[in-house]
């Protein structure tokens, strides 16, 4: 695992993807520093964060798309499988890789609220506690960007899907308004989930039955419950997008709520899209 | 030292491997011969745990390559098909990870690193982008990445396609070389280099093994579709009436040349070429007819593999 994760570093380090990211995330944050806290006079340094975090929307994927898909194009995926390594060591270091890349300008931007409070009073625990969450948001959406780098190997195509995965969520909030919320609505839009899944499953194993049957189980299960208590759908749909959302959960640390189930929940989706990486990965050697 | 049990391997519908078995013992260079899409790479993969296979077991001194991975793999170096590697890299960082990724640490890694460069004879090169090498250049790194960890077997997928003359006959002293302190399996297409290198051969069509012998045993196999052409100094009529007497000679052929002499071509089923060489020769000589030219045409690797490949060969 070391191996890896120092393998990964240095090319992060020689290449210029680790500079990016690095001068886009800082640029950002100065940016944001300057409007909110310099020239709107704010003392807040959590909205500068909350400012911030639609950047994701670019900078996970320019620095996850790469991640397993190049190993895909390049063939130096067979290297990895040959050498006395665990599927689970692979991902993992390229993941710690990663996650320093990313800590590096954090580190940085951490001595801003220090810096502001020689100028005022700055309420360091909502800075520090957003920073924190901040971090946690990122890892999860670092972890989700492996895991779509590690479906194909076009790292275009891995990028365009990281982008629009992200926004999604990012305005999953916004959107979860404007779906319908009666049961009969919520319905069919799980019906439509299902195929989706379907479509996704039959993507990844190319295995046609298996797909058709995850559909059609999943949209017979839904149309019982719906047929058994209708009113188990009330709602449900954009109840479900709100709660998908990181960056609804961010937005409570901003607020100055240290609100640890989110935590738990960045948790939740790092551990669950490094496992479906993995498998990704390990699912290679039985096509 | 490697054991093949039952492997077969299905790609959706498609068989590519067919209840393959065979064993590997220590210390030589073993061919692995096949047309395109016969399973070579296939098996490659499934032995060096690139691969899953649909069924049967792989071991390698004892460790399942399904079960003990990581051991298995450590006793292995492995060259793919195309050599995998990072081309944002110089070779000297790329061994280095691998090394490391082998388990290898500190002076022992810096150690072998350098050991396996000048094995491979790139050591000038090394601080090098790969992507700025050649090709022979790019396949010897890759080759040097497989010795990294001093493994028992070194397995390479086609080591020499895509290479100029000169970097091939290179390449293969360095197998040679290889062969003596480890056990090589390599696989070509290319009969020739297969009977040049190799100690022995395993021919494999269709997801199935044909035949596992020495370069030599395999041709003896096809020893009845010999051939023998000579020259004799004598009339097509002579000639003639020489052959005829003679029973081995099924079919023959006689042509005249411009010199009043004689070529002549016999084909026999009979096992002992040189038994016939001579029959021929004393044939000739007791009618006052010199031979001036006789060459016996064994069958080599070539025609062995057409036969076998082609379905109507031997099994073992």
């Amino acid at each position: 695992m070391i191996a890896v994760w120092k393998h990964e570093l240095s090319n992060y380090f020689h290449s210029l993807t680790a500079y990016i990211f690095s001068a886009f995330l800082l640029a950002l944050v100065g940016l944001g520093a300057m409007l909110y806290n310099i020239q709107s006079a704010v003392a807040n340094f959590e909205y500068v964060l909350s400012f911030v975090s639609l950047g994701f929307v670019v900078m996970i994927p320019i620095v996850t798309m790469r991640v397993v898909a190049e190993e895909r194009k390049q063939k130096t995926d067979q290297l990895l499988y040959s050498l006395p390594l665990k599927t689970t060591h692979i991902i993992l270091g390229k993941y710690l890789a990663l996650l320093v890349v990313y800590l590096a300008p954090l580190l940085i931007i951490s001595f801003y609220p220090l810096i502001f409070a020689q100028f005022g009073e700055v309420y360091l625990p909502t800075s520090f506690g957003s920073l924190f969450a901040f971090f946690m948001m990122g890892a999860a959406l670092l972890a989700v960007g492996i895991f779509i780098s590690s479906l194909t190997e076009n790292t275009g195509f891995a990028a365009g899907i990281a982008i629009s995965v992200i926004l999604l969520n990012y305005y999953s909030v916004t959107l979860a308004e404007y779906v319908s919320s009666t049961s009969l609505g919520s319905a069919i839009a799980f019906a439509g989930i299902a195929a989706v899944l379907g479509f996704v499953v039959r993507y990844v194993t190319k295995h046609n039955r298996l797909a058709y049957g995850v559909a059609v189980a999943l949209c017979l299960a839904v149309l019982g419950v719906y047929a058994l208590d209708r009113s188990k759908f009330e709602g449900l749909l954009p109840d479900i997008m709100t709660k998908l959302s990181l960056f609804e959960r961010f937005y409570k640390f901003v607020n100055g709520v240290f609100d640890l189930t989110a935590i738990i929940y960045y948790i939740t989706v790092i551990v669950f899209f490094l496992f479906l990486s993995v498998q990704s990965l390990e699912k290679r050697r039985y096509n | 030292m490697i054991r093949v049990e039952h492997l077969t391997k299905y790609y959706g519908d498609v068989m590519a491997l067919n209840d393959l078995s065979f064993e590997i013992d220590e210390g030589h260079v073993y061919g692995f011969l096949g047309a395109n899409g016969a399973g070579k790479s296939t098996t490659m993969n499934i032995m060096t745990g690139c691969l899953s296979a649909t069924d049967g077991k792989v071991s390698i001194d004892g460790y399942d390559i399904f079960e003990k991975p990581e051991k298995a793999k450590k006793l292995m170096g492995y060259l793919p098909e195309l050599p995998p590697l990072y081309m944002n890299e110089t070779p000297a960082e790329y061994l280095r990870f691998v090394g490391e990724a082998k388990g290898l640490k500190g002076a022992e890694l810096k150690r072998q690193v350098e050991e396996v460069m000048e094995q491979t004879n790139i050591g000038g090169i090394k601080n090098r982008l790969i992507s700025a090498l050649s090709k022979g250049y790019r396949q010897r790194v890759g080759i040097a990445q497989a010795l990294l960890g001093n493994p028992k077997v070194i397995i390479l997928d086609e080591p020499t396609v895509g290479l100029d003359p000169i970097q091939i006959i290179e390449i293969r002293d360095l197998i040679g070389q290889l062969g003596e302190n480890h056990t090589v399996i390599l696989s070509s297409h290319i009969l020739s280099e297969v009977q040049a290198i190799c100690e022995k051969v395993l021919i494999i069509a269709q997801g199935k093994l044909v035949a596992f012998d020495t370069p030599r045993n395999l041709e003896k196999l096809m020893l009845s579709s010999n051939q023998v052409s000579f020259t004799a100094e004598a009339s097509v009529d002579e000639a003639s009436e020489i052959m005829e007497r003679m029973e081995f000679a099924e079919e023959y052929q006689v042509e005249k040349r411009e010199d009043d002499a004689v070529n002549i071509f016999v084909k026999t089923d009979s096992a002992n070429v040189r038994d016939i060489c001579r029959q021929i020769f004393f044939a000739f000589a007791d009618q006052g007819n010199a031979i001036i030219e006789m060459e016996a045409k064994k069958a080599n690797l070539e025609d062995v593999f057409i036969e076998l490949t082609e379905g109507s060969g031997v099994e073992e």
